[in-house]
């Protein structure tokens, strides 16, 4: 620590950091406009000057940038001082030239960085009278706006874009005030976290189109903490909802997961709840035709609790899991996947929970002197993780500026001393990924290949671990520079994932990890997941898909937010629904499990209810539900509570509030005992208070209701929370669980998070949210003896699937905007694998799996993917397909 | 599609160089030697082989004054705008090659002979106001003979 | 002409290109021969630095001190030397008489000078638009490299160079030191933050030593004949050697000589650019290039050293001197000056970028008769916001000294150019 003196007061502030930081951390308001808490400093903006007094003089000092002068002991600052105070007016003054002053109709209006700062330097009166340049806008894709003209060049979306998210096609051209950043031509942005920018951009160049459609201000909005279900990582989020629809996504800083930035699936992977094919009532088949019924007899003239049969899912929350497998009892219950995808999970689950090494947030992945990935195409199955690896390559480029005295946040210079210097990156896979630009080494081979290199790898750092087949040529090499990159880290993480589905993979994956750990190194391991719950579904426990179906003839199956026809061969499903007696299905979405059961109960989507998730570290979260669905859409225990009163079952479920489901699972289940801690209860109060869902200056509570009523009705009440549905309450500091959308006077704009953390860029106050239900370092971990790897196929190749960002998932997939940015499927080959079956480029193949699987794609060759395997896209129509498997590929037409 | 000659210049400079952004420059240089300006077409050609974005080469290419991003014509007549020059009379020079030419600073003649520029200091300011064509600088230009000057570059 | 006194011009004559054979018959690459193998490089560095060589391009800096912070004991990878002739400075015109006349005396001092610094490639980096110099250059350094005065093993001393020809795009800021190492890495010429110095963290990272030609093509004579010849030179006690001074404007003959470091405005413009022409009345001078605060008749006599020109309120700077005449007007000339700041600012801080702009278009508002009251005092304030430390690099601070010289010396011409109505009509 050091001691600084700002305006004559003396504080203690952290050494090695920068001015700008400092003051904010002290809660002064610096302006600034290039400095970016993730991004660093680059002194371009010249917003955050501060006088730099001469130590005891009476001097008056000279201004410096708050970004780029390095605090140190005994140094005199002032804010106040008259220069520096008419410097930051002149900065804005000179930014806002060229601004087009179009507030009123601009998207970040009211929590536009820009505004906030202009009013912070005191500028108000213009006298620039020159005339403003203006720019063409270019149409950049379905998620972003483009408005040049607003542009005050700071350079922020360049520097986020490029330099942070490997992005490529957005750069800065011309020069002097003329500027201009954007694509060499028009086009969506090709980067998959591009709606970054949006909250990047400190005013209104780059704002959310999807947004923008269906606009309202801020401070209309109303919103809840919630949670990213649109893969395992949890990411938080906060969505914004007006007069009864989602509008928008934006990031919710969480410091050991998502930080400032979400993935372009996560921020608009919402549109399904407004415009997929919902289902929004209660819907009998009778006669064979669907009818929709009172809510009221949604279970009546159910044949009573003879049989009961339940289906979890990895998408529902922990608490529609937890009622379902109480209601129809552990024995009667499924994960909801299919045997082999419960599998990897179970063993994902005992690793994870027995593990000696660490298992890593992607803040501690980001820190990782190391990283190897196998199996695993991060950039589409953990989007964000793949962000977090990029930002890890940087540590050794960050040691080298350490030695030349070059701060860490003093990003350019740091980035141009490290050049291309990149702490060891190793990635194999089926195909190469995004990553593999990047790394140090990037294997392709096929499934079995991988598993046998995680053995190798395993063995070559510890001999107790299980050898497996000898390896040389480039899988020997791939090995031999995962050793050599291990021997000398200090902080390595392991990452590898569900994706293969091989339980092999992960258990040696897992004895690298406990390797590593053996050795005295602080290794860190990362599983990576397919679903929002699906480690919770692991934890859950239940039977696979294949195995309820074998109980099915003559039962009750209730199927809670799960379309079968995604996890198994739709014969099978056929089978397993014909088999039951009555088939009742609660979702949100009018899936083809929907259509085929006997009754639908209509269940909240992302948004419309409360609920708890689990990621793949094992945090434990609440999603809080931003608005009131319109009746009789409800969260699924909330039905299964009826459902179980209906059947004379109520003390199965006889809950009536969320906290009620949460402590009951919390005792009887072990795993999730801690779950209660996930975020404050309903009783939770702050000064006495609720904490309002919409702001201060939430506006129209009486008119938007007039058509129906002049009298402006009371807010329901929230029994399961400890939100309001109002603006009245406590908008200040509080649990980081709690805070949705962040405000502070004078900060409107997502800039406003560092009111609410103590140190930059670290955890909100009161500390990380969610709950760990498992942290990793298990003392008492063992070598784990895996089974033989799958042979090399003696005849045909191994199709896999590659699970691309806007087509893999369910629900963002439906959306309007994303489905925009989806790719056509198509089936890629190595070209030595295609000239051996006679196969050109952009021929329509058939592709079949040994099970009788078959679809029809182009083909396209490269030699980006392994030899002896085929990859076809896991989207909607191959969901189901059990990958990787062995299949062929031949020419549309020929015969098998 | 980049010419032969043009690889072979561009691959002769990549030598100078550790990496193949370095040579960003000197290939829209080469590019431009050869075709007179820099098209979109060419611009993603060099991008291409050189393994840069387009975008980073649009960035550069955009930057520098001498890059042309718009098609010049077969002499590039370029006057310097400078202070010395400012001094010693450019202006007059200015509106002698506007009004003989008939165009603005900026526009290319009809008939693709010429297209008129200014051009920041060419040190050469002993000997101001000066005018390059092509690539032969012109002492003390007399703005009462530019006619003359002109018609020596068909 | 004496090669004792000037020894950077003395053998250029008037459209010639001197070659190597002319060049070593005039003593060339005698220096290289002594030094290269048999004196180590830190007693090169020594010896600069104790001729008190300052930097040519205008900063004055101490070249053998710039040289060494190079960390040439840690050699875990290339040094490089940069020779800056992106001569740009509008009113400079000094380094193109040097590349064009006597390109093998640059690169006899790029050889001593990369030697120095431990470095093993060389970039010229030249003004694309100086097209003989560059033709000059090319043949210099093929008759070099035949005759293995350069390249691998440079007359079996161990020491190998390779120099490249860099021929710039066009950009002014390319000269600023940083800015020119991002564009010798192929990128937008942006200026880079310092610390750190491209000394420790130069092109690619690399430890890296920009030197002016006009500086580096003094090295061999340092080397050649000594420290104590080097100081008696110059009439300067801070700093050796000659200077190139040179006039622009209305003059009798304008041009560039090499002259003690330190002599008289006077002594240059009216002794060797023969005074002002017949019925032209000098007012003031930019003493070093477009970016240096004027001075006025009054400082005829101040000695052009970095010290007293500084003293008087301006910057010696490039050396090269631009003269404001009766016949020019001040503000007009001023709307120039700013017109290229303006344009060639690079875009990367707010100030330059779009404070400049401003200032160029508030002289547009002056010389066009929209001139308001207050407009002179904006002017003066943005003078100092874009002053020295305030902005990313020294190209505002650089743009704004001969305007607020101006607004000082010659504030009347601003005056002038306001209409009475609105001095009136202000109250003023």
């Amino acid at each position: 620590m050091v001691r600084i003196q700002v305006d004559g007061q003396s504080h203690e502030v952290e050494a090695g950091g920068n001015v700008l930081e400092a003051c904010l951390e002290l809660g002064y308001d610096l302006p600034y406009f290039c400095w970016h808490p993730a991004l660093g400093s680059v002194g371009a903006c010249r917003q955050c000057a501060v006088i730099q007094l001469p130590d005891q003089s009476e001097q008056p000092g000279r201004i410096v940038m708050g970004c780029m002068t390095p605090v140190q002991d005994g140094m005199r600052l002032s804010l106040q001082a008259e220069p520096a105070v008419a410097f930051r007016e002149q900065v804005v003054e000179l930014l806002m030239t060229n601004h087009p002053h179009d507030c009123p109709v601009c998207e970040e209006g009211g929590e536009c960085h820009l505004q906030d700062m202009t009013l912070m330097t005191g500028h108000h009166t213009r006298r620039y009278r020159g005339r403003k340049r203006t720019h063409r806008n270019q149409d950049l894709g379905p998620f972003i706006n483009h408005e040049m003209n607003r542009c005050i060049a700071c350079y922020r979306c360049t520097r986020f874009y490029r330099d942070y998210a490997g992005g490529t096609d957005l750069q800065v051209q011309a020069s002097a005030n003329r500027v201009y950043f954007g694509r060499a031509e028009e086009g969506a942005l090709e980067n998959h976290f591009s709606g970054n920018l949006v909250e990047v951009c400190p005013t209104g160049v780059f704002t959310d189109r999807v947004f923008s459609a269906h606009y309202a201000r801020k401070w209309d909005l109303q919103t809840s903490p919630s949670i990213c279900m649109h893969c395992s990582l949890g990411c938080n989020v906060t969505p914004g909802e007006r007069a009864g629809s989602l509008r928008r996504v934006q990031n919710r800083y969480h410091a050991a997961i998502n930080g400032y930035f979400l993935c372009d699936r996560g921020r608009y992977g919402w549109q399904h709840v407004q415009t997929g094919a919902r289902l929004r009532n209660v819907r009998k088949k009778q006669d064979g035709v669907w009818q929709d019924v009172p809510a009221e007899t949604a279970f009546a003239g159910l044949p009573g609790p003879r049989k009961l049969l339940g289906i979890g899912s990895p998408r529902a929350s922990v608490e529609a899991n937890f009622a379902l497998r109480e209601l129809v009892g552990a024995e009667s219950f499924s994960m909801g996947v299919s045997r082999r995808e419960r599998a990897v999970l179970r063993v994902c689950w005992e690793i994870l929970r027995n593990t000696a090494a660490r298992v890593v947030s992607l803040r501690e992945i980001e820190q990782a002197d190391a990283v190897l990935v196998l199996g695993e195409d991060l950039a589409h199955s953990a989007p964000r993780m793949a962000l977090s690896v990029r930002q890890a390559t940087r540590n050794a480029g960050f040691a080298r500026a350490d030695a030349a005295g070059i701060p860490r946040w003093q990003d350019q210079s740091v980035r141009t001393h490290a050049q291309n210097e990149r702490s060891p990156l190793l990635v194999a896979h089926t195909y190469e990924t995004e990553l593999d630009s990047i790394a140090t080494a990037s294997l392709q081979a096929d499934p079995g290949q991988i598993e046998n290199i995680a053995r190798a790898i395993a063995h070559k750092l510890d001999r107790r671990a299980r050898k497996g087949p000898r390896l040389d040529g480039a899988a020997g090499a791939f090995v031999q520079a995962a050793v050599q990159a291990f021997s000398g880290a200090r902080s390595p993480v392991v990452i590898c994932g569900t994706s293969l589905r091989s339980e092999n993979l992960l258990e040696a994956c897992a004895n690298i990890a406990h390797g590593l750990q053996a050795r005295g190194t602080q290794v860190g391991l990362a599983m990576v997941m397919q679903e929002c719950n699906s480690l919770a579904a692991a934890m859950l426990g239940g039977t696979s898909l294949e195995a309820i179906a074998e109980q099915a003839a003559d039962a009750t199956l209730l199927v809670l937010e799960n379309d079968l026809y995604r996890r198994m061969p739709p014969e099978r499903v056929q089978d397993l629904l014909h088999n039951a007696d009555e088939v009742i299905v609660f979702d949100h979405l009018q899936t083809a499990t929907v259509q085929a059961a006997d009754r639908a109960v209509p269940v909240a989507a992302f948004g419309e209810g409360d609920g708890s998730y689990v990621n793949q570290e094992g945090r434990a979260q609440r999603a809080f539900q931003v608005f009131l669905p319109a009746a009789p859409i409800r969260e699924s225990w909330r039905w299964l509570a009826d459902l179980a009163r209906a059947l004379n079952l109520r003390d199965r479920v006889p809950w009536t509030r969320q906290d009620q489901v949460v402590e009951a699972c919390a005792e009887r289940l072990p795993a999730f005992s801690r779950l209660p801690e996930a975020a404050p209860d309903a009783t939770f109060r702050m000064h006495g208070q609720r904490i309002p869902r919409q702001p201060h200056r939430y506006s129209g509570r009486t008119a938007l209701h007039a058509g129906r009523s002049v009298h402006e009705p009371q807010p329901p009440l929230d029994p399961d929370t400890p939100l309001s549905w109002s603006m009245e309450g406590w908008a200040g500091q509080r649990p980081p669980a709690l805070i949705a959308s962040t405000w502070s006077p004078g900060w409107n704009s997502v800039q406003s998070w560092n009111k609410f953390q103590d140190e930059i860029g670290g955890s909100l106050r009161g500390g990380d949210s969610g709950v760990r239900l498992l942290s990793g370092g298990e003392s008492d971990a063992a070598w784990y003896a895996y089974g033989d790897a799958p042979d090399q196929p003696a005849a045909g190749l191994w199709i896999v699937a590659r699970p691309d960002l806007f087509s893999a998932e369910e629900l963002s997939a439906q959306g309007d905007a994303i489905r925009q940015r989806q790719i056509p499927p198509h089936c890629a080959l190595h070209p030595e694998d295609a000239g051996a079956l006679g196969l050109q480029d952009t021929d329509l193949v058939n592709v079949t799996l040994a099970d009788g699987s078959v679809c029809q794609l182009p083909l396209r060759l490269t030699g980006r993917v392994a030899p002896g395997v085929a990859c076809v896209p896991l989207d909607a129509e191959r969901a189901h397909w059990d990958l990787p498997a062995r299949g062929q590929v031949r020419a549309l037409g020929a015969q098998r | 599609m980049l010419s032969e000659s043009e690889r072979a210049e561009i691959d002769a400079e990549r030598a100078h160089y550790p990496d193949a952004q370095a040579v960003s420059i000197e290939a829209l240089r080469i590019v431009q030697a050869h075709r007179g300006w820099v098209s979109d077409e060419a611009l993603t050609a060099v991008a291409d082989y050189l393994v840069v974005p387009v975008a980073d080469l649009e960035g550069v290419a955009t930057f520098y004054n001498m890059i042309f991003r718009q098609p010049v014509g077969r002499n590039v007549v370029l006057y310097c705008d400078s202070v010395s020059c400012y001094v010693m009379g450019c202006e007059r020079v200015r509106d002698g090659l506007c009004s003989s030419l008939g165009l603005q600073p900026g526009e290319t003649t009809a008939d693709q002979r010429y297209t008129l520029l200014p051009v920041v200091c060419l040190g050469a300011c002993d000997h101001a106001p000066v005018v390059m064509i092509n690539q032969d600088l012109h002492h003390d230009v007399d703005a009462e003979r530019l006619a003359e000057l002109l018609e020596s570059y068909p | 002409m004496n090669a004792e006194m000037q020894p950077l011009t003395a053998r250029i004559r008037p459209g010639q290109v001197i070659d190597l054979r002319a060049y070593e018959n005039a003593g060339g690459y005698q220096a290289l021969r002594a030094v290269l193998g048999k004196r180590e490089p830190a007693s090169v560095r020594e010896t600069v630095q104790a001729a008190k060589l300052s930097g040519r391009g205008g900063a004055g800096f101490n070249t053998g001190l710039k040289w060494s912070f190079v960390p040439v004991d840690e050699k875990d990878g290339p040094h490089y030397l940069v020779c800056n002739c992106d001569e740009m400075e509008p009113g400079t015109f000094k380094d193109r008489l040097l590349v064009e006349h006597d390109p093998h005396q640059l690169i006899e001092g790029m050889v001593l000078s990369a030697y120095a610094i431990c470095a093993e490639v060389a970039y010229i980096f030249i003004r694309g638009e100086y097209h003989a110099g560059i033709q000059a250059l090319r043949q210099a350094l093929a008759e070099a490299t035949a005759s293995g005065l350069l390249g691998a093993n440079i007359l079996n001393s161990g020491f190998s160079l390779q120099i490249h020809l860099h021929p710039s795009a066009g950009r002014y800021i390319c000269g600023e030191e940083t800015a020119l190492i991002s564009a010798l890495e192929g990128r937008r010429a942006v200026p880079r933050a310092k610390p750190p110095f491209p000394q420790r963290s130069g092109l690619w990272g690399r430890p890296t030593v920009v030197n002016n030609v006009e500086t580096l093509c003094n090295v061999p004579h340092i080397l050649r004949n000594g420290v104590d010849w080097y100081l008696s030179l110059s009439r300067s006690d801070a700093h050796g050697g000659t200077k190139i001074y040179g006039v622009s404007g209305r003059v009798c003959t304008p041009g560039a000589w090499e002259m003690p470091l330190g002599v008289s405005a006077r002594e240059v413009i009216e002794g060797r650019a023969g005074g002002m022409r017949a019925g032209v009345q000098l007012r003031g001078f930019l003493p070093g290039g477009a970016s240096t605060d004027f001075l006025t008749t009054e400082h005829l006599d101040v000695p052009l050293t970095y010290e007293a020109v500084s003293k008087a309120g301006s910057r010696l700077g490039t050396g090269t001197m631009i003269l404001l005449d009766d016949q020019t007007s001040v503000v007009g000339m001023l709307r120039n000056l700013e017109h290229f700041f303006a344009q060639e600012s690079c875009g990367w801080c707010t100030p330059c970028r779009d404070g400049l702009p401003w200032i160029e278009s508030m002289l547009g508002d002056l010389l066009a008769g929209r001139g308001q009251h207050g407009d002179l005092q904006v002017l003066e304030e943005y003078c100092v916001t874009l002053g020295p430390g305030k902005t990313f690099c020294a190209h505002a601070p650089g743009a704004v000294e001969p305007l607020q010289s101006a607004l000082r010396y010659f504030r009347a011409d601003f005056e002038a150019l306001i209409p009475q109505a609105d001095l009136i009509g202000s109250g003023a």
